[in-house]
């Protein structure tokens, strides 16, 4: 699992489910399964911005831009580069 | 009054003003004159009446936040039928849940139609069964606009006031079952005490991004406005929840003067907004924020202050009021133009001898905020369990009367009955008054309120169990109150056989899965137990706030056990 993925596991795992040892896989879906509601969205796109620098805008926080951590990390890799 | 008739004389003294300006997420402001509004209503009044719908029916409108909703619902008001909005299912909910919502909310109000999107109309009609008393499903394409407004021809000015103009459900299986039926004469009678608790003008404008299935949104955040000839700016609570800054945005481009937020917007809205999402705004047009539908807290009002107060926010405008769906909205409201009320009381005397009073020296104390005073046609009582008035200052369930009370829960007879005793509506919240103004301090029902979004805990326990490893009655639902958030996070605790970990976290992962998606709630907590974790009692209610104070303490265990490590 790279670097990328595990940080955002644990943000998700620590700062929104508040359950820190929870393993959360690269694939599982995040959004349309429910784990992470809309008021907690904006809280990723946040951590996004701070951490990697890179903006994630408000139309784009839906289930069809990201719904688990390998797309959200291709995401992010695609607007670093 | 009746509400075709307000409508009239408004077109009549100026037509051509903007009534209501819809917001989008990526397209322009679209501005919606009276004269616009009343003929796009007018061609959903005609669809109604071509369709046989009776004035008097039910009307379900499925839609989201844009023009057809605001004519859909117009329009049944113009033809007499009774609307009612239900909320449009989202990514979140399973359909199958939805179909079964609706098919619930069908039995008990009998509807005569259904109006929805082209895409949406199959989904409708699969949950219509033989028999039902849905006679049209209503597509909104197929409605061609009206070339001009035709009052003579609408049959909703035959109205009477005492007749029922609108429901209101609140969510979820329990909620939908509890159709708040209001009547004309009710909704203006509270628009003018309310209007004048606000002393609204008509320059004022309401910014607002509430849903309509929601009495807040539905009564301050739209008939409000419309009904007082004051402009409504209108954005959709799915857009403002991704872009909260929109709010403050729209407030500074058209002067907005009020706006109506649950408690939990306030931290929302501090937290989340980046710096460069506020240039150019200017606050200093809004004169009241309106504190409502969630436990009011000052911590809340101070981080919101503290955030926005160097775009012109003033302290004064952060307001506060008490409202409920039976009371059309509003019950009471703090006084505009002076900051609302705040108890420092003792934190021990309020838990243990239900009183406030000032802390001694030293003791643990904790910060009441006032809901405001009663409104003028308001009268409210505090009392006891044996339904005795109670001293100011002593905690127990607010009772209330008015001249704005629902006609009755449709079709539901009996739980109208039991709402009221000796004419006097027992809200299930408690609270106390002191010189006269009143402090909401808790519930004495188990529902949880998050995001100012009532959820009965009964609804999610049935949930847990249709999850596989999980026994009926062995499930307990709670909320509990996040400051961080200044709301509630729900929590569901589930015992079940297996002591295996890998496996009760799998069985949590379901429980969280199929609880989101039949409910819409995201659950911030869920606990897999062994089997006799949960107290029992005969008492359900007691059972919740029990299990709730034990997983307190082993949440603080927890907590204090990690800091040590």
């Amino acid at each position: 699992m790279s670097d990328l993925i595990q940080t955002l596991a644990s943000f998700l795992a620590e700062k929104i489910l508040k359950q820190p040892g929870r393993v959360i896989a690269p694939d599982e879906p995040l959004i349309s399964s429910g784990l992470i509601d809309s008021f907690s969205l904006m809280d990723v796109a946040l951590f996004v911005e701070d951490t990697f620098g890179v903006r994630i805008e408000d139309t784009e926080l839906n289930a069809d831009t990201f719904d688990n951590l390998t797309q959200l990390a291709a995401l992010i890799e695609s607007r670093r580069s | 009054m009746i509400f075709p008739e307000r409508l009239k004389a408004l077109h009549f003294q100026d037509p051509q003003r903007i009534a209501v300006t819809l917001q989008f997420p990526s397209a322009d402001d679209l501005p919606v004159t009276l004269d616009g509004l009343l003929r796009g209503s007018q061609s959903f009044a005609q669809a109604y009446a071509r369709q046989g719908i009776r004035p008097g029916e039910v009307v379900v409108l499925i839609l989201q936040h844009g023009e057809d909703l605001l004519y859909a619902f117009w329009g049944a008001v113009l033809h007499g039928a009774i609307p009612s909005i239900m909320p449009f299912l989202t990514e979140k909910l399973s359909p199958e849940r939805y179909r079964a919502d609706l098919a619930s909310l069908m039995e008990v109000t009998q509807p005569a139609a259904i109006v929805t999107y082209p895409e949406f109309e199959n989904e409708v009609r699969s949950v219509i069964r033989e028999g039902s008393s849905v006679r049209a499903v209503i597509v909104t394409d197929r409605i061609p606009p009206a070339a001009e407004v035709d009052f003579d021809s609408l049959e909703g000015f035959q109205r009477k006031p005492e007749d029922i103009v609108l429901l209101q459900h609140s969510s979820g299986t329990t909620g939908l079952q509890k159709g708040v039926a209001l009547s004309h004469q009710a909704v203006f009678n509270q628009l003018n005490a309310y209007s004048r608790a606000l002393n609204l003008q008509k320059d004022d404008v309401v910014v607002s991004w509430l849903p309509l299935y929601h009495d807040m949104g539905l009564i301050a955040g739209f008939l409000m406005p419309i009904l007082s000839g004051i402009h409504l700016v209108l954005m959709s609570p799915f857009d403002w929840v991704r872009a909260p800054y929109k709010l403050m945005q729209s407030v500074t481009r058209y002067r907005g003067t009020l706006t109506w937020l649950p408690n939990f917007a306030y931290n929302f809205c501090a937290q989340k907004i980046r710096d460069r999402h506020l240039e150019g705004v200017d606050l200093s047009s809004w004169r009241a924020v309106i504190n409502c539908s969630e436990p009011v807290r000052w911590e809340s009002h101070r981080a919101f202050y503290d955030r926005f107060k160097d775009y012109g926010l003033r302290w004064e405008a952060l307001q506060t009021s008490y409202a409920m769906a039976e009371n059309v909205f509003g019950v009471t409201q703090s006084r505009l133009g002076s900051e609302p009320t705040v108890h420092e009381i003792d934190r021990e005397a309020f838990m243990v001898e239900r009183v406030a009073k000032s802390p001694l020296d030293g003791r643990p104390s904790m910060k009441m905020m006032s809901s405001g005073y009663p409104l003028e046609n308001v009268e409210i009582r505090i009392l006891d369990e044996q339904g005795n008035d109670l001293p100011e200052r002593h905690i127990g369930e607010v009772a209330l009367k008015s001249d704005c009370m629902l006609t009755g829960y449709y079709n539901r007879r009996d739980l109208t009955e039991k709402a009221f005793r000796d004419g006097w509506y027992l809200t299930g919240d408690y609270g106390y008054i002191a010189d006269g103004e009143i402090f909401v301090s808790g519930r004495k029902k188990d529902m949880i309120i998050v995001g100012g979004r009532n959820v009965y805990p009964q609804d999610l326990e049935a949930l847990t169990y249709e999850v596989p490893g999980v026994h009926a009655g062995r499930s307990v639902a709670f909320g509990i109150f996040n400051e961080e958030q200044g709301t509630e996070e729900v929590v569901i605790i589930a015992e079940v056989d297996s002591e295996d970990p890998a496996e009760q976290q799998r069985i949590a992962d379901a429980i969280r899965l199929h609880v989101t998606k039949n409910s819409a709630i995201a659950l911030r907590h869920v606990k897999v137990v062994d089997p006799k974790w949960i107290i029992k009692t005969s008492s359900g209610k007691t059972a919740r706030s029990a299990n709730k104070e034990k997983f307190l303490k082993e949440l603080q265990e927890e907590q204090s056990r990690e800091r040590t490590d």
